[in-house]
């Protein structure tokens, strides 16, 4: 992989066919040495012009910048103290944790659970696994209005299937957390199931053929072998699902918008509203920056576990 | 006989119709049964006509007119939702902003791909950070930014912060597919007189070019159903069909909900082709090359 040009044989371009004798000097070592930065310059730009807002939105959270203070000074830690000195941000705080810890365990388990039948199913499982993505490509703003028409207490589908008569609120501030949740594990299932599925494809035959012949039991073979094979793949699919739940908006916005109250008032949600419905750009800043470092801690631990799983993955195969 | 029961075999004692793969399927009935039954549900809804549509379940006299109100004049006259203009500025917003994301992330692809290069990790690790950012976190300043400069509610303002979304998804899916393309092909045709950049386009492309397709049809995906940064930075000129979905449940005003729901259908159907098209390669573009099925 860290092969670099032939050697010396750049030949003319304008007369390849006729000249193959004639050998050019070979390209300077600078040249090449620069070849990848020049290539790379572009998706740089890209890079700095979106770093760019990023860094301002950090600035912003030291700032009192608001649409009705539109000259702001530099006010230090005020923002930290008022935000981390509210009970609204730490029930956000809270929400976001029990939706991406739920959210993401029953994904995953429900995920490992469908890869595992789908290996194991006869001919339904093929047809099955075409239309496993559906619910998965459809943008989560749509799956949230579909849902919100089934939840609808008086004429929606869900009740009346249910036998759950026409007073049943789906989205009440008791019950409004665990429905977003199953909204999003109607979506997400599917990723965590497509990944693994993969991955039991990729395994090695050898070691479950080695140990039916020992005598092993399913259950042993399944957790002294492959799920440790199968570790990289769910922790790929963890990480996945974990860190698109910790910053989850969409399907949330359009089935409740945070409420009722504050009960599905996650971080994402909650800078929405200070910063775009209340205008007060400061103080969603600090909401994003404190869940900015959430996810790059949560995401330097979790890329840490995954590099040593796929160590002793690769120990284990070998 | 082996070799066709080869998949299947991965656990032990499983053979086609065994006990064991009924459980399977039964299994995968009720998975099933509540995975497809939303969308089921929004068919039968889309097909209802305006009197059934919160008075009946399943009886119905199915009717292709909401579709097609949707889409005219007058559906925008009851909805105030001009959905055809939203289909339209998805497709330029999404077009656009895979084309961008081609034409600047092929070339660092590669080169993050074929060569190691001090700062390489960096430049791929900050593109891979943008994909797990909280969005606010830049489209807060942007749309201050957006609203200093004039770029609030333009195409363009779209495009360029949709980079967000498609440059990462772009730029590390054809790394993984550089990287898996020998170099020895390269040389050979270095050796045969080709210049570099002949022996990209007309070597190394070719070879990659499922993969190119792959993932600009996922980034196209991903870029449509993006509904933060149209909500926040777009208003009625370059207002995305995520947004103008979300209006049929408007307040206020009565209610369609077969009408949403023929537009949810409408709205979802381009993502669903083409996620069917490209189903071979999903695993590796949704791990951004992760996992290689």
């Amino acid at each position: 992989m860290t092969t670099q040009t032939p050697k010396a044989t750049a030949t003319r371009p304008e007369q390849p066919a006729k000249a193959p004798s004639r050998v050019l000097p070979e390209i300077p070592t600078w040249r090449r040495r620069l070849r990848p930065y020049l290539l790379s310059i572009p998706a740089l730009v890209i890079v700095i012009g979106i770093l760019y807002p990023f860094v301002v939105g950090a600035y912003y959270a030291f700032l009192n910048y608001a649409a009705v203070n539109p000259n702001p000074h530099f006010v230090w830690f005020d923002n930290f103290k008022s935000v981390l000195g509210d009970q609204v941000f730490w029930s956000s705080v809270r929400t976001t944790a029990i939706f991406a810890v739920v959210a993401t365990a029953v994904e995953t388990a429900l995920g490992v659970g469908l890869a595992l039948l789908l290996n194991r199913s006869s001919f339904i499982g093929k047809i099955f696994e075409k239309v496993l993505i559906l619910p998965l490509m459809i943008a989560p703003v749509i799956a949230g209005v579909i849902w919100k028409l089934m939840f609808n207490p008086q004429f929606g589908i869900l009740n009346h299937v249910l036998g759950l008569g026409n007073t049943f609120d789906w989205l009440s501030s008791t019950t409004a957390l665990w429905s977003v949740i199953l909204v999003d594990l109607w979506i997400f299932t599917p990723f965590v199931a497509i990944l693994v599925l993969a991955g039991i494809r990729s395994l090695p035959k050898e070691p479950f053929e080695a140990s039916e012949v020992d005598g092993a039991s399913w259950f042993y073979m399944f957790r002294k072998l492959m799920l440790p094979m199968l570790w990289p793949y769910i922790l790929v699919a963890v990480i996945f699902r974990f860190m698109d739940n910790l910053k989850v908006f969409d399907h949330i916005y359009v089935l409740t918008a945070g409420g009722p109250g504050v009960a599905t008032r996650t971080l994402q949600i909650g800078a929405f509203e200070d910063s775009i419905i209340n205008l007060d750009y400061s103080r969603g800043s600090t909401y994003m920056l404190l869940l900015w470092i959430i996810v790059f801690i949560t995401a330097r631990y979790l890329v840490s576990v995954l590099g040593k799983a796929q160590r002793r993955a690769a120990g284990a195969e070998s | 006989m082996a070799l066709k029961m080869r998949r299947s075999e991965l656990l032990p004692g499983q053979k086609r119709l065994s006990p064991g793969s009924v459980v399977a399927d039964v299994g995968l009935i009720g998975w099933f049964l509540f995975s497809l039954f939303p969308i089921a549900w929004m068919v039968i809804l889309a097909l209802k006509n305006a009197e059934e549509q919160t008075t009946t379940y399943f009886q119905f006299s199915p009717t292709w007119s909401n579709f097609a109100t949707v889409l005219s004049d007058k559906g925008t006259q009851m909805t105030s939702v001009d959905f055809k203009a939203a289909l339209l500025t998805s497709l330029l917003n999404c077009g656009g902003a895979v084309i961008v994301s081609l034409v600047i992330g092929i070339p660092a692809a590669y080169a993050a791909g074929r060569w190691k290069y001090k700062g390489s990790n960096d430049l791929m690790f900050q593109m891979l950070s943008f994909r797990f950012a909280p969005e606010l976190m830049v489209i807060v300043p942007l749309f201050v930014i957006y609203n200093q400069i004039g770029l609030f509610d333009t195409k363009v303002g779209m495009i360029w912060v949709l980079q967000l979304v498609t440059m990462p998804l772009v730029v590390w899916i054809l790394r993984s597919y550089f990287e898996d393309l020998p170099a020895d092909l390269e040389q050979a045709a270095l050796l045969d007189g080709y210049t570099r950049t002949r022996a990209f386009v007309m070597v190394a492309l070719p070879i990659v070019r499922p993969g190119i397709a792959a993932a600009a049809l996922l980034a196209f995906i991903f870029a449509w159903n993006n509904y933060v940064f149209p909500l926040i930075l777009a208003d009625s000129n370059a207002g995305t069909v995520t947004v103008a979905i979300t209006k049929f449940l408007g307040g206020g005003g009565q209610a369609y909900y077969n009408l949403t729901a023929a537009a949810a259908i409408i709205a979802a159907l381009p993502p669903l082709i083409l996620a069917l098209t490209i189903q071979r390669y999903l695993v590796r573009g949704l791990s951004f090359g992760a996992v290689k099925a």
